[in-house]
């Protein structure tokens, strides 16, 4: 047997092992729900999802968005907004929602990758603190309440979302789609050009790639991913609050890719499974959460920049992540 | 009564007073980011939690060992510019060879631990500290009362700023600090401790946000929050001028603290946003900054 066709059947057998995997993952998730609160499983799918979204251009493309929060909590706003003060179903108020964020997305990253590397990320930081405090003060946020008592609603007039199983459901649902389009995206041809702006830039404008597009069209894609998942949310929590466009809350989706493991598929929802865990687990204990995720952040960077799911691929699948 | 566009003269010299007073503590901070990133590349994202330690350190000096505000003026500084100097030692000088984004997201970590930490002990609410009994009161400037610790709190930090300043341009320190930025192999082949170098510039950085931040005292509330709300406009002030020059930082320190003034005079919804509104202007004229010499 030639040495060409065994590297084949090794790549073949990692697909396989990998859509074994997938399909082990879907099926938890789908027993989840009976066996933990479902509330808390749907908390930990949004945040996968927002946390994906991120990864989406940290991971891939290589720009840290300090500012994704906007996205997050802006789309949960519009959504919250749409479905309670026009009575919109929940479905066109999730889309809303993800519009808005998009809309956001395209002129946010229209400004930000004007400048390159750590810049960019002082700049989506200092713009989503201004939409911050455009929250705080614009009449329709309804200011330090956030807007309560958003309806469950009907989807599409016929499933009853107040219903948790149906909810349930209807975020995993939601889930899978955003994380197969991100899979879709990155796996595709534009997927290969973003990657080759990560690793480097100058090659890939040498190249004859217009960079600029291609990472606003990757920022503009994230952050609708990442306002699908604030919305999903304030229809699951039905409400809306400052906590999700806080810089904190930014911080936050950081955190979860880089222990997850930055452009790996599946380790932003590990963090952002552990995370959203370890806060729950906090609340009840009484140590403060912010000096746990400090902590945290400091040890990966310090000495585990791969993440879990990084750090796997490295050691037992022989693939490197990004991030050493 | 003196009106300019229908606003009182006082109202409007009052809000520019306390616009310079802000853009004071931007110049300083901005001017500390600018120092430690031109030698460091890193983005010191625990400076405002820095400026927040040396507020909380003069505050605790005064009231568990009694010690007044000139003395903590130079003691805070010091033990800020000491901790600043073990951080770096310990942790960030790990992290030269990695991409810069490391450095912003390790300094982030330990701006969380610092602000949660005394969070935990001090609550969120302010802690006020008095004004030194020297420069209590006010002076009449004949078209406006001036409060002395005010007038001095702007002496104080264009001291400061062109006393970095010098420093860095006119010393022979500053000469390898300068030479080391453009290129640090060479530097040290020249026979200069360049990693010791990189320890006292992160330190100084670090003092100089721990002076801010006791000179803040009086001013602000002495509360765990103060550094984490001012660290994001800092930023925005450091796009705007561009991390090029030191002195570019400084002037747009002060220009954006003018300009915010301003704006509570005559629109003060947006007084929270302008800074950010310059930024983003900025951005879509020159985009390397005003005083930005990068790409």
């Amino acid at each position: 047997m030639s040495e060409a066709t065994l590297h084949a059947e090794r790549a073949a057998a990692s697909v396989r092992l990998e859509r074994a995997l997938v399909a082990l993952g879907i099926l938890v998730l789908i027993a989840a729900p009976f066996v933990i609160y479902p509330i808390f499983v749907m908390k930990m799918l949004c945040f996968a999802l927002f946390a994906c979204a991120f990864n989406l251009l940290l991971g891939y493309t290589g720009l840290l968005s300090f500012g994704h929060a906007a996205f997050f909590g802006g789309a949960a706003y519009f959504c919250a907004y749409a479905v309670k003060a026009w009575g919109l179903p929940p479905e066109a108020g999730i889309l809303l929602g993800t519009a808005g964020a998009a809309l956001m997305g395209l002129v946010m990253g229209f400004l930000a990758i004007r400048r390159q590397g750590i810049y960019f990320s002082m700049i989506t930081l200092a713009l989503a603190q201004m939409f911050y405090f455009f929250c705080v003060q614009a009449p329709f946020t309804e200011g330090e309440d956030g807007i309560q008592g958003v309806p469950r609603g009907h989807l599409f007039g016929v499933v009853d979302l107040g219903v948790t199983m149906n909810m349930y459901f209807f975020v995993l649902v939601v889930f899978l789609i955003g994380v197969f389009a991100i899979w879709r995206i990155v796996n595709s041809p534009f997927g290969m050009i973003l990657r080759s702006i990560r690793e480097n830039e100058n090659r890939a404008i040498s190249l004859g790639y217009s960079v600029g597009r291609y990472k606003l069209a990757a920022f503009v894609m994230s952050a609708a991913l990442a306002g699908l998942a604030g919305a999903t949310k304030a229809i699951v929590f039905q409400f809306a609050t400052l906590t999700d466009v806080t810089w904190q809350m930014s911080g936050e989706v950081i955190l979860m890719t880089l222990l997850g493991g930055i452009g790996t598929m599946v380790g932003p929802v590990v963090g952002a499974g552990l995370v959203v865990g370890l806060e729950n687990t906090l609340a009840t204990s009484g140590f403060p959460v912010t000096i746990a995720t400090g902590l945290i952040f400091m040890v990966c960077v310090l000495i585990f920049r791969r993440g879990i799911v990084g750090e796997i691929h490295a050691r037992w699948l022989g693939r490197g992540g990004k991030g050493s | 009564m003196l009106t300019v566009f229908g606003i009182p003269i006082q109202a409007l010299l009052g809000q520019l007073l306390v616009g310079l007073i802000n853009g004071s503590f931007y110049a300083m901070l901005s001017l500390g980011l600018a120092v430690i990133f031109g030698l460091l590349r890193i983005i010191n994202f625990a400076h405002g939690a820095l400026y927040m330690l040396g507020a909380f350190i003069g505050y605790l000096l005064l009231v568990h060992l009694g010690i007044g505000y000139w003395p903590a003026l130079v003691i805070v500084p010091l033990l800020v510019g000491l901790l600043g100097m073990l951080v770096e030692r310990l942790a960030l000088s790990r992290l030269y060879r990695l991409d810069p984004l490391y450095g912003l997201l390790f300094t982030f970590g330990l701006a969380l631990v610092i602000e949660g930490v005394f969070r935990y002990y001090y609550g969120v609410s302010g802690n006020p500290y008095a004004v030194p009994t020297l420069l209590a009161g006010g002076t009449n400037l004949g078209f406006m009362f001036l409060p002395n610790y005010r007038g001095w709190v702007v002496v104080a930090s264009l001291i400061v700023c062109i006393g970095t300043w010098l420093l860095i341009e006119k010393t022979r320190l500053g000469s390898y600090l300068r030479a080391a930025t453009e290129n640090p192999e060479l530097v040290q082949a020249f026979g200069v401790n360049v990693p010791l170098l990189l320890t006292l510039t992160y330190g100084l950085g670090a003092a100089l946000a721990g002076l801010a931040g006791i000179l803040a005292a009086p001013v602000y509330q002495v509360s765990p929050l103060m550094g984490s709300d001012l660290i994001i406009v800092v930023f925005a002030v450091v796009v705007v001028g561009g991390m090029g020059s030191i002195l570019g930082a400084i002037v747009t320190g002060y220009m954006l603290g003018l300009a915010e003034g301003l704006t509570k005079v005559f629109y003060p919804e947006a007084s929270n946003l302008v800074v950010f509104v310059i930024m983003a202007i900025v951005l879509l004229l020159r985009p390397a900054g005003l005083f930005g010499r990068d790409a």
